[in-house]
């Protein structure tokens, strides 16, 4: 009876946040299409999601491209099948990697920081004061942050699958010896428009659900700076989470025939 | 109820889960009018005045500004009415991403009454009127000391020549002479800009200058309310050992030896 009850609260718990963080999206997203618009709040996070994250997304992208072709060529040498290096890293860099690592570090980057701003700003009252204001707090502080993450991780994502490609390159080229020509030729026939556009698709959703997570936890704060500290935590492990179901839902939808 | 009342609340009831703050207020302020509230320290002053503002919801009971109940009013309705509203917060609650002059020409902005070096100049104005010269408009909130935070937080509430305007605590945490200072101000703002003032402080000299009305809340409800000229001679012991500030009395402080 215990076991059943603790069963049915946990339950109670995720569907009662689940319906709290789908109002949140519900009323953010509806705020993206109604003036006014806060034109400096949306550069300054285009900026900051754009741009801060660009050196993180293209490290990780880089070191991934060249570490898959060194894998799969020592890896398929088991069934001579080396010359599939360029094929795979341009398949699994468009479709898979770069989609989810650029938004996992975003989500350590951009989703913390959110999530510690907004926090802050609600339980230092600055939520409230801007509302005293005649300025929506959604429309001021999460509008802007939901349309950079939707904007800008597709653009990043889109970079990292060329960084991607090119550190598979290096790798094939200068350590492995494969013609230079023939693995971009190679790697170019291979790939098929479906492959990038879906993963610019997740990379989207993947924006969406970090800036969320983040606007949503600190939003949603209380209680000082271990409030905050929670809500930081909160988006970073709910985004990643969050990331890596949406991922395979995508995936599924876009290639399961 | 008068033709002229600016605010009323109405047998207000507010909890935070089992703990009941407000117990059926019943207050009345007229337009025009200086109330000042005092009352022991988490009493729920604060949080009645963040009633009006629609930041802490009562559960039961009529908040009426303007002979409209804003309990559960529309979200366009809310705005309006605290479009008319100043707000001090007792934490100053300045936003700490903009500089000082952006905190207090941000209503101004965005209600786009005035923009760029208008604004700026309307900012520098108002930050002289509170004793702070035009040297501190460019720092951020974080480089000023306390009070010179809470002169910015009270520029911001007043930049608008709002009708109302809520002062939470304005003078404490400033020297004798800027408590002053601020005390005519408040004073201005009522003579001369005609605004409706509700003040909360422990400050009895400062509540001796700028109230016309005060109120006391204890237990959760007005237990007095009369002209400031009575607050010598209350006629209630409970506001008697308030004013006097003593130790002995029908008031109990709970705390352990
Ligand atoms: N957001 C909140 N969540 C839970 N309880 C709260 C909240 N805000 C206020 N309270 C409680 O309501 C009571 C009244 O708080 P309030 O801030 O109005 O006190 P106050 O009269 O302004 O006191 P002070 O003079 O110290 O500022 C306090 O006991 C406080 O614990
Ligand atoms: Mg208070």
């Amino acid at each position: 009876m215990k076991l059943l009850s603790g069963i049915g609260s946990v339950v109670l718990t995720f569907l009662a946040a689940t319906g709290r963080v789908a109002v949140f999206a519900g009323s953010g997203l509806s705020h993206c299409f109604r003036p006014p618009f806060h034109g400096k709040q949306i550069i300054r996070q285009l900026i900051e999601v754009g741009f801060y994250c660009l050196p993180v997304v293209a490290l990780t992208t880089l070191f991934s491209g060249m570490v898959l072709a060194l894998q799969s060529y020592t890896g398929f040498a088991r069934f001579s099948a080396e010359s599939a290096v360029a094929n795979v890293v341009v398949l699994s860099m468009t479709r898979e990697l770069a989609p989810v690592l650029a938004g996992l570090m975003v989500a350590g980057r951009i989703g913390a920081s959110m999530a510690a701003e907004i926090g802050t700003m609600r339980v230092t009252e600055q939520i409230d004061a801007l509302s005293t204001l005649s300025t929506h707090p959604m429309k001021y502080l999460v509008v802007p942050r939901i349309l950079a993450g939707l904007t800008m991780l597709p653009i990043l994502v889109l970079i990292g699958d060329i960084i991607g490609v090119f550190g598979g390159y290096l790798v094939g080229v200068y350590r492995l010896g494969f013609n230079a020509v023939g693995y971009i030729e190679q790697s170019w026939s291979f790939v098929e428009t479906l492959d990038v556009v879906s993963g610019l698709v997740k990379a989207g959703v993947f924006g969406f659900i970090v800036t969320l997570m983040g606007c949503y936890h600190g939003y949603m704060s209380r209680g000082g700076a271990q409030g905050v500290g929670i809500a930081t935590t909160n988006a970073v492990v709910s985004s990643a989470i969050l990331i890596l179901v949406a991922n395979y839902v995508i995936t599924e939808s876009f290639f399961s025939k | 109820m008068t033709k002229s009342s600016k605010i009323t609340w109405r047998d207000v009831h507010l909890a935070f889960g089992p703990k009941q703050v407000l117990k059926g207020i019943n207050l009345n302020v007229e337009k025009g009018e200086s109330l000042v509230v005092i009352g022991g320290s988490g009493s729920g002053k604060s949080v009645l005045i963040k009633s009006v503002l629609g930041i802490t919801k009562p559960d039961t009971g009529q908040v009426i500004v303007d002979d409209q109940d804003i309990v559960g009013c529309s979200a366009r309705d809310r705005e309006a009415v605290n479009a008319k509203i100043g707000m001090l917060f007792q934490g100053g609650a300045l936003f700490d991403s903009i500089s000082v002059w952006e905190n207090v020409a941000f209503g101004l902005i965005q209600t786009g009454a005035a923009r760029g070096s208008i604004a700026r100049s309307r900012a520098i104005d108002v930050l002289g009127r509170v004793g702070l010269d035009k040297t501190v408009a460019d720092l951020s909130p974080s480089e000023l000391s306390g009070g010179m935070q809470k002169r910015v937080a009270l520029a911001r509430a007043i930049v608008n020549e709002p009708e109302i305007i809520f002062f939470d605590e304005p003078t404490t945490g400033l020297d004798p002479i800027m408590s002053d200072v601020i005390n005519q101000l408040i004073v201005s703002c009522v003579r001369d800009l005609g605004a409706t003032a509700v003040t909360i402080t422990h400050d009895m000299a400062s509540a001796r200058t700028i109230a016309d009305k005060v109120a006391m809340l204890y237990e959760g409800q007005i237990i007095w309310h009369a002209p400031v000229a009575q607050l010598d001679f209350p006629g209630n012991e409970f506001v008697e050992q308030f004013v006097h500030g003593r130790g002995e009395g029908p008031i109990q402080m709970t705390v352990r030896q």
